[in-house]
């Protein structure tokens, strides 16, 4: 299996993207640091960047990079290698270069301006959402044959993700605003990784006193050692579950 | 060697595969015939677990292939269509595989002296023509010196001069007792290779007769005639 990984990593590095994407962090963090005279409002810009962009990359990177290698896969399927441990070398290559990338790009400048346990969870945070989307891309690739439908999919998942379901939490809390749901946001919140990742960021920032009272409950919950177990648990599941569930899919595919 | 009991596959609607039967021993030559779309690539494809039968079994070797992989290591393949990663260049994507295969005995590399391949590793596989891109995946269906190899229309896109070097190399292969499974629209040049033929139409098996008894039946002396006669006359 490590020999795959080695090879798809070997493909990946020679595709620019992965360059250039390390290159757009690292400019874009500079930047960002480098406006602000305060570190900590350039690295609330930051994680606004990182929210929308590191989810966005990794959806669409992977599911292309997915789609192109369908040689590449079939050429590995012919030859003695069980597919469990072809389709699970494709997730790591994918998963180690864009979190290598991450690092690389969005990580130096974060531990040059900002080497506290912010910053720390930051780069925690970003790595988990690399990986949580490739592997949300791996299981939306091998549902479609199609590549245009793929990448179509692909988009709308980014969407529900980023701007969608904020919506969705929305219109929630406005229709129920009678009844007392700070409790329960917790758990919606657990169905939404860039949510949760936002929520544990904030929390570690102060602006967390600007959500009122939502907010405090939040503190009261992710601020405790279990709050921080429950939601690296469930980011941990954001990456397992739908690598299994694409795993078992990939194994009866007809290629 | 490899038995294949009422397998059957559908595509949507399409019945690719219906209820084939066959079994396949050492030393045979066996050419997969019939029209397009009439089920060849998918048999083929289900002996190697790249699509999976809804029904059926196949054995290889006496053990039931479904969700196995080691037995691939005894099967060289080469592709109808031979698609290769763009980036790597041609000596990369030999020594990916000779590195995935690792196979501890010496390699076949017959085929990459004779088609010259040695002289153009370098070249980046997108830049290829087709016609070298069906020579190296010849090369690297004969490489490990597999027991079994199956040839998806492996003359096609060859030049004359290269397509015979593939053919002799075939039947050099077929002497030491391999099994050859080939499927060709060309029927002139499996003349002198096969020693049996399965025909398939519809994804059913229409027939199957080693070459003496159908050259015999029909009372033609080429393959293409005896074929043509057996169309229709039955």
């Amino acid at each position: 299996m490590t020999k795959i990984i080695k090879y798809v990593i070997a493909d990946i590095l020679r595709n620019r993207m992965v360059l250039v994407y390390t290159l757009f962090l690292l400019a874009s963090s500079f930047t960002v640091f480098s406006l602000e005279d305060n570190s900590s409002k350039g690295l609330l810009s930051l994680l606004n960047i990182i929210l929308i962009v590191v989810p966005l990359v990794s959806l669409i990177f992977s599911t292309i990079y997915v789609y192109n290698s369908a040689e590449f896969v079939e050429l590995l399927v012919s030859q003695p290698l069980k597919r469990k441990s072809i389709w699970l070398s494709l997730f790591s290559g994918l998963a180690a270069s864009l979190s290598i990338a991450f690092l690389i790009g969005a990580g130096i400048p974060l531990l040059i301006y900002q080497a506290n346990m912010i910053g720390f969870t930051m780069i925690m945070v970003g790595i988990m959402l690399s990986i949580i989307f490739v592997s949300i891309a791996l299981l939306a690739t091998v549902n479609t044959r199609d590549k245009a439908k793929g990448i179509g999919v692909a988009v709308m998942l980014w969407l529900y993700f980023s701007l969608l379901f904020d919506g969705f939490v929305l219109f929630l809390l406005f229709q129920f605003a009678d009844y007392p749901l700070e409790k329960p946001m917790i758990a919606v919140s657990a169905l939404n990784p860039i949510d949760l990742s936002r929520i544990l960021i904030l929390l570690q920032l102060d602006v967390s006193a600007m959500m009122g009272y939502t907010g405090a409950v939040f503190k009261d919950f992710f601020g405790t050692s279990t709050g921080l177990i429950f939601s690296v648990t469930i980011l941990f599941l954001w990456i397992a579950l739908p690598v299994w569930f694409s795993t078992r899919q990939f194994n009866t595919k007809d290629l | 060697m490899i038995i294949a009991t009422n397998i059957s596959k559908q595509f949507g609607k399409l019945k690719a595969l219906d209820h084939v039967s066959t079994t396949c021993s050492k030393g045979e030559c066996i050419a997969l015939i019939g029209p397009n779309g009439s089920g060849k690539t998918t048999f083929i494809k289900s002996i190697l677990g790249m699509v999976v039968p809804d029904s059926g079994t196949i054995e290889f070797k006496g053990k039931n292939i479904r969700n196995q992989w080691q037995y691939r290591d005894e099967i060289g393949y080469m592709p109808q269509i031979g698609r290769y990663p763009d980036n790597m260049t041609i000596g990369q994507v030999l020594d990916m595989m000779t590195d995935i295969r690792n196979k501890k005995t010496a390699l076949d590399d017959d085929l990459i002296q004779a088609f010259s391949l040695h002289n153009l590793l370098d070249k980046r596989m997108r830049t290829l023509s087709g016609g070298t891109r069906q020579k190296i995946s010849a090369a690297l269906a004969f490489l490990f010196d597999p027991a079994v190899l199956i040839l998806d229309e492996p003359t096609a896109g060859l030049d004359p001069v290269s397509s015979e070097l593939l053919k002799e190399k075939i039947i050099a292969e077929k002497e030491k007792g391999k099994l050859v499974l080939i499927t060709s629209h060309v029927l002139s040049e499996l003349d002198d290779l096969v020693t049996r033929i399965i025909y398939m139409q519809d994804g059913k098996l229409l027939f199957q007769k080693s070459i003496e008894d159908l050259k015999q039946d029909t009372g033609e002396n080429k393959l293409s005639k005896a074929i043509a006669w057996v169309m229709t006359n039955e």
